[in-house]
């Protein structure tokens, strides 16, 4: 069965995986460790085995993606230490479920962008949309732009930044890790947060349920001004600090039964 | 899942929207592959009315009667047309049960529009002095080539894709819905409305119709009722926002106007670019890229966001 896309002619299985005999492209300009494609006329299965292919082949540790071209899916599964530039934006679920790689995106990124990132870096430069840092282990995601709604839903780990500012429900469900967004924030703050810090610069819509103000410390003024340097950000605005209340049910010793009876 | 986007020229030149929404719609394919729509915007050639309409489904099976019985139907489309007094320019047979038909009439629209529908199995997809509605089952560049779409130039679009959920698949069910008996409006949406029937029930009782049972109809009708009712485009969709339930993103256009509506969880995709001389936003940034080949900034709008272009 065969199905057009735009231009490009893209074959799909039975079970409507997209060009399940896909080939790897071999298109890049190799100089050592350093390596650099155009992805203009590939699709995105090519563009995610050239960068395979380079990386765990080819031993290069350093590569630079031309027009990315908003496609979905890029670079994710990466697994090893690397450096990735993404000159231009990328779709949906882009940078999801790597462990290592310092990934910089010139452009902007679509929804669920780093999903159960493990570790390493993703650096946007522009905006990213909703979902961001979805189910994140670990590592920083730094969003120089503004971030859509539910980013950082169920953050299990590491730290996301937000120079701009954030959607709804930011932070919903959270388990751990951080989220700082110096901008303004959306209703639902923090709801039903477990456990994890947020920090926020500007005006907060509405918080969340058992989302509540924190003690502000030491530890967290370090976090804040690293981070900033670690990315050149210039000096931090002051933040408002918030945590969970640990009020919800989930926090009570009470079996199922017992429950019923306090309701 | 469904994919929508919107394209809006502010120069007020025509521009080929068929070939570009075509390209847009076909880059989202995965969203939703059971059929395609377009609601598009020209100008009639004499200024005068167009009416899409179709007498038959894509699916509907094909008996021993089917084709007399389209025969018959047109030729009672045309002859109601003539008794209202309607002066028929011409009659473009797009596929062997949808119809475009381009005429001079003053009179009363909804009169119009239920006459033709009183004919078995007749549905006015579109009657305006700019819109246009084309949808059929199938992909953007099935319904495209059908339709001869390249041949449309105007200044601004809607498209839709779509994956079935609620709904048979079939044009009834397909996007955009015409703001019936409202010219020239038309919606396309992504999401779910959840208190669908409440909202049925309360537009039926007010006088309007509905041509089938998905819910993304009641956004074109309600927008309708609020618009007779003498409210602008931009407070229709404000009001919509606290008074449809659900999760929704949708696109809502007039012969000027171009607006975007997102609800209050946010929970369905929109990316939006806007520059000096064009606004696209479309469920997933590809699309916009499919028209746009080049680098370019774009944002999600947030939550309870109802922005508004005119072209």
């Amino acid at each position: 069965m065969a199905a057009v896309a735009g231009e490009k002619r893209i074959t799909y299985d039975a079970r409507g995986l997209a060009e399940p005999l896909a080939e790897i492209p071999k298109i890049s300009e190799i100089e050592g460790e350093r390596a650099r494609f155009d992805a203009k006329d590939l699709t995105t299965r090519t563009i995610n085995l050239e960068l395979r292919w380079l990386l765990y082949e080819m031993g290069v540790k350093e590569v630079e993606v031309l027009n990315p071209g908003s496609r979905h899916s890029l670079g994710v599964g990466i697994l090893t230490r690397c450096r990735i530039r993404f000159v231009g934006s990328l779709g949906y679920f882009g940078c999801g479920l790597i462990d290592g790689p310092e990934i910089h995106v010139t452009g902007r990124v679509g929804w669920s962008a780093c999903e159960n990132m493990m570790s390493g870096v993703v650096v946007v430069d522009g905006n990213a949309g909703s979902l961001t840092g979805a189910a994140l282990r670990g590592g920083d995601v730094v969003v120089k732009g503004r971030v859509g709604a539910r980013t950082g839903i169920d953050q299990k780990g590491g730290t996301i930044l937000v120079c701009g500012s954030s959607g709804s429900m930011t932070g919903f469900m959270m388990q751990r890790g951080r989220i700082v967004v110096c901008g303004d924030v959306g209703p639902g703050l923090g709801d039903s947060m477990y456990d994890g810090t947020i920090y926020v610069g500007g005006k907060i819509k509405s918080l969340g349920i058992d989302c509540v103000p924190g003690e502000w410390t030491d530890a967290d003024t370090e976090l804040i001004e690293r981070k900033f340097r670690i990315y050149g950000l210039g000096s931090p605005p002051a933040f408002q600090k918030l945590v969970c209340g640990k009020q919800l049910y989930n926090y009570d010793s009470l079996e199922p039964a017992e429950r019923k009876l306090v309701i | 899942m469904c994919g929508i986007a919107g394209i809006i020229y502010r120069d007020g030149g025509l521009h080929p929207i068929g070939d570009e929404m075509t390209r847009m719609l076909q880059s989202m394919k995965h969203r939703g592959p059971d059929s395609t729509g377009y609601a598009l915007y020209g100008s009639s050639p004499n200024g005068g009315l167009v009416m899409r309409y179709k007498l038959a489904d894509a699916n509907t099976p094909r008996d021993f009667e089917f084709e007399d019985r389209l025969r018959r139907h047109r030729f009672e489309v045309e002859s109601r047309l003539a008794a209202l007094g309607a002066k028929i320019h011409e009659v473009e047979e797009e596929t062997p049960y949808a119809f475009r038909v381009s005429f001079d009439y003053d009179g009363d629209l909804k009169l119009l529009a239920d006459f033709v529908e009183d004919i078995p199995e007749a549905e006015v997809l579109s009657l305006g002095r700019a819109l246009e509605i084309v949808k059929d089952l199938g992909d953007a560049e099935t319904v495209h080539d059908q339709y001869g779409l390249s041949r449309f130039r105007g200044t601004h679009a809607i498209g839709h894709v779509r994956m079935a959920t609620e709904s048979e698949v079939d044009i009834a069910g397909a996007h955009p819905y015409w703001a019936y008996p409202y010219s020239d409006v038309a919606v396309v949406h992504n999401g779910q409305l959840t208190n669908y029937f409440m909202w049925r029930r309360r537009l039926e009782r007010a006088g309007r119709r509905f041509m089938s049972e998905c819910d993304s109809e009641i956004i074109a009708v309600y927008l309708a009722e609020e618009m007779s009712n003498g409210a602008t485009l931009e407070e229709a969709m404000h009001r919509s926002l606290d008074e449809l339930d659900g999760v929704f993103t949708y696109i809502a256009v007039t012969k000027d106007e171009l607006g975007v509506a997102k609800d209050e969880l946010a929970a369905k995709p929109l990316v939006l670019y806007e520059s000096g001389d064009l606004v696209a936003l479309a469920s997933e940034e590809i699309a916009i890229r499919a028209i746009v080949d080049r680098e370019i900034d774009t944002y999600d709008p947030y939550e309870r966001e109802v922005l508004v272009w005119q072209r």
